[in-house]
């Protein structure tokens, strides 16, 4: 029993391992983690169950994979049914937390509120992620684009590869004179949500606001990021935009964002981080909802941020301390630190401060 | 013999005759009736009670709608204010069938044919055992196989069509991509409701009396005349039924559909062009994220889905009803 026990630890740390250094080469200015996975303060042993957002679903296995291990008798279940259910899920006293593209609004907001009996609901932004404008079009590895452009890809204003407006940018190199074949996603997504919300804030030719379907005409629909990627990898002289450990996994390149600086900025896990942390705060108290500066010309510009959502009071006392100690895990360190070498952006600076002051904040 | 067997107090007798119909009854005939006549109620019971959710749950969203239910083309349910209609569900969704049965059910019959009338007898069963091995792949494998090998393929056969026959306005494609269409989907729709009317079709076509492909033969009748005057007029209800079912399943097919188009929401008759959006697939991908309304919104496009499929069911029915009267089965 005791070898058996010992070998599956072995085998998971061997995996684990394999697996940093299988990623660790796509970044590779990227600072290590450190691997004081000791750190963990663990919760007695029991059981939550979490649901929603499948963009930090990868996230989510890695942290509940090295929780699970270190802290022997929990089970942390994570259901990535999408957001809009995991908020269902979390109102209808399902689950112990949310997963969510975005924060809490509207009616959502006073029914997650409700189901805390004596607190509010709070959201705290845990996974950041990119999303790259991923490109398949031979022979060109570096492609510099403004969003003024990328609106006019994705409205369908900009139809061709040789288009003025992208060879301006991108001198001395050659681009075919092809039709742009626009990938989208086919199914409401928070990617889409937040792609056109970067479109909407940057570009004043970008007309369709933005909303979890997609509202452009012309183009082609793909169902989940998986689909978007595969269609962009088998079609030649497409676009398409997916989250960067979609375009990793896939070896799409992205395309460079120039937000009006001149200085175009590489799609990283880095680059995304510096914009995610000079988002401001929208929420009040320990509510951490954020708005993000789209307009940035010193991050990567097209960014995400998914939140989970407990309740800061009231949460069910038998789910408390494995939820806290949990949580408390995913904003450490060493979490934060696997983000960045499995395609996510983690929090970092003062915003993860609050972050951590307000995972401290849930008690029953 | 009657007089022997009547009991002489008649009153008593009469009464349990009426009961039972002047036929003997047992106790187990009792409980079949009873599961039997239970069994058919209860098949009503969940239909009304599928009808009655879904009416229930659609409300909110008919409600809340601000546009043209059956004429907006748009599927915004979740917008401020709500904005969507099922006229591209509807058109994406008869296209692809239609395109679906158009190709299926003449190569389904022929399959059916040759496999009853024609091939060996061991050719037949290995031909019969393929095509019903081919209704036990799931679907999401049609999906998968639709959308990363036969898509790439037919591009070249898209374009071919659209070169030649683009006079032709459904083939006409003004934007030169060929993927992701209502043409592709409708073809992958027909290999997979290609088993479901050949298999049944097949049945049909064992049924037909000996008598009748033996008399046809012998005034002198060829095959295809036989197959025409024997075999087509008695199996003309079980072809129509066998087409219904595979029309069943084109109608509903979900997520290989979701796979296969771009599920864009307009009505465009350019068939090789990608695009379009069925019920059923565009339940699947708006599932997921879907607010309160987009929920009673979806709901609300599956009760049109249950509405056409009913009526396609009762169309089928009523022509069923008519032929038999003059087909080979009844005179």
């Amino acid at each position: 029993m005791n070898i058996t026990g010992t070998a599956r630890l072995a085998a998971v740390a061997l995996a684990g391992v394999l697996a940093l250094a299988a990623c660790g080469s796509d970044n590779g200015g990227t600072s290590g983690s450190s691997s004081g996975s000791g750190s963990i303060s663990c919760a007695p042993a029991g059981s939550i169950k979490a649901s929603g957002s499948s963009a930090q679903k990868n996230a989510m296995i890695t942290w509940i994979n090295a929780y699970q291990t270190a802290c022997s008798g929990t089970t942390i279940d994570y259901q990535a049914n999408g957001s809009g259910a995991g908020i269902k899920d979390f109102i209808n006293k399902q689950t112990a937390f949310a997963g969510s593209d975005s924060a809490l609004k509207d009616q959502d907001k006073t029914d997650a509120d409700a189901r805390c009996a004596t607190g509010p609901a709070i959201d705290i932004p845990m996974v950041g992620g990119a999303i790259v404008a991923a490109y398949n079009v031979s022979g060109v590895s570096k492609l510099i684009l403004t969003s003024d452009v990328l609106a006019g890809i994705f409205g369908n204003s900009i139809t061709k590869w040789n288009d003025p407006k992208i060879t301006a940018l991108n001198p001395g190199v050659s681009l075919p004179d092809a039709t742009i074949a626009a990938f989208h996603r086919s199914d409401s997504s928070g990617t889409t949500d937040n792609w056109t919300k970067f479109l909407a804030g940057t570009s004043s030719s970008w007309t369709f606001d933005h909303a979890k379907e997609w509202k452009a005409p012309g183009g082609q629909g793909a169902k989940g990021s998986d689909g978007v990627a595969q269609a962009v990898k088998s079609t030649p002289n497409s676009i398409g935009y997916v989250e960067l450990s979609f375009a990793q996994d896939a070896q799409l390149p992205g395309a460079w964002v120039d937000n009006g600086s001149g200085t175009p900025v590489e799609p990283t896990s880095e680059n995304a981080a510096k914009t995610i942390s000079s988002a401001t705060v929208k929420g009040t108290g320990n509510d951490l909802a954020l708005t993000i500066d789209y307009k940035t010309t010193t991050g990567y510009p097209a960014v995400l941020v998914t939140y989970e959502i407990t309740c800061e009071k009231g949460l069910d006392a038998a789910l408390v301390p494995l939820t806290k100690s949990f949580l408390t895990y995913t904003a450490s360190d060493d979490a934060q630190g696997k983000l960045t070498t499995t395609g996510y952006v983690p929090i970092t600076g003062d915003l993860l401060t609050k972050v951590r002051t307000a995972v401290s904040s849930i008690s029953a | 013999m009657s007089t022997t067997l009547e009991p002489p107090d008649a009153p008593a007798a009469t009464g349990a005759a009426t009961e039972i119909h002047g036929v003997a009854v047992r106790r187990g005939d009792r409980v079949f009736l009873g599961l039997s006549r239970g069994s058919g109620i209860l098949i009503l019971i969940t239909m009304a009670a599928i009808a009655a959710f879904l009416i229930w749950k659609a409300i909110p969203s008919l409600q809340a709608n601000t546009a043209n239910f059956f004429t907006t083309t748009e599927w915004f349910p979740d917008a401020q204010p709500a904005f969507f209609g099922i006229a591209a569900l509807t058109f994406g969704t008869v296209v692809t069938s239609v395109i679906a049965m158009v190709l299926a059910v003449p190569v389904g019959i022929g399959i059916a044919l040759f496999t009853a009338h024609y091939a060996s007898r061991r050719l037949a069963s290995a031909l019969g055992f393929i095509t019903d091995l081919l209704a036990a792949v799931p679907s999401i494998i049609f999906g998968m196989w639709g959308i990363q090998f036969l898509t790439p393929n037919l591009a070249g056969f898209d374009q071919w069509l659209s070169t030649y026959l683009g006079f032709i306005p459904i083939f006409q494609n003004d934007l030169g991509i060929y993927s992701r269409s209502l043409l592709n989907a409708g073809i992958v729709l027909a290999i997979m409701v290609l088993p479901t009317i050949s298999a049944i079709s097949r049945e049909v076509f064992l049924q037909v009396p000996r008598a009748h492909i033996e008399a046809s033969l012998a005034l002198g009748a060829t095959r295809w005349e036989m197959v025409r005057m024997a075999i087509f007029p008695f199996s003309r209800p079980g072809m129509i039924s066998a087409s219904m079912l595979g029309l069943g399943r084109a109608l509903g097919e979900t997520i290989a559909v979701a796979l296969l188009l771009s599920a864009t929401y307009d009505i465009n008759l350019h068939i090789t062009e990608p695009g379009g959006i069925t019920f059923a697939s565009n339940i699947a991908l708006k599932w997921n994220e879907a607010g309160t309304i987009g929920l009673s919104a979806l709901i609300a496009s599956g009760l049109v889905l249950f509405v056409i499929t009913l009526a396609v069911n009762m169309g089928a029915r009523l022509i069923i009803a008519r032929r038999s009267e003059f087909s080979g089965a009844s005179s």
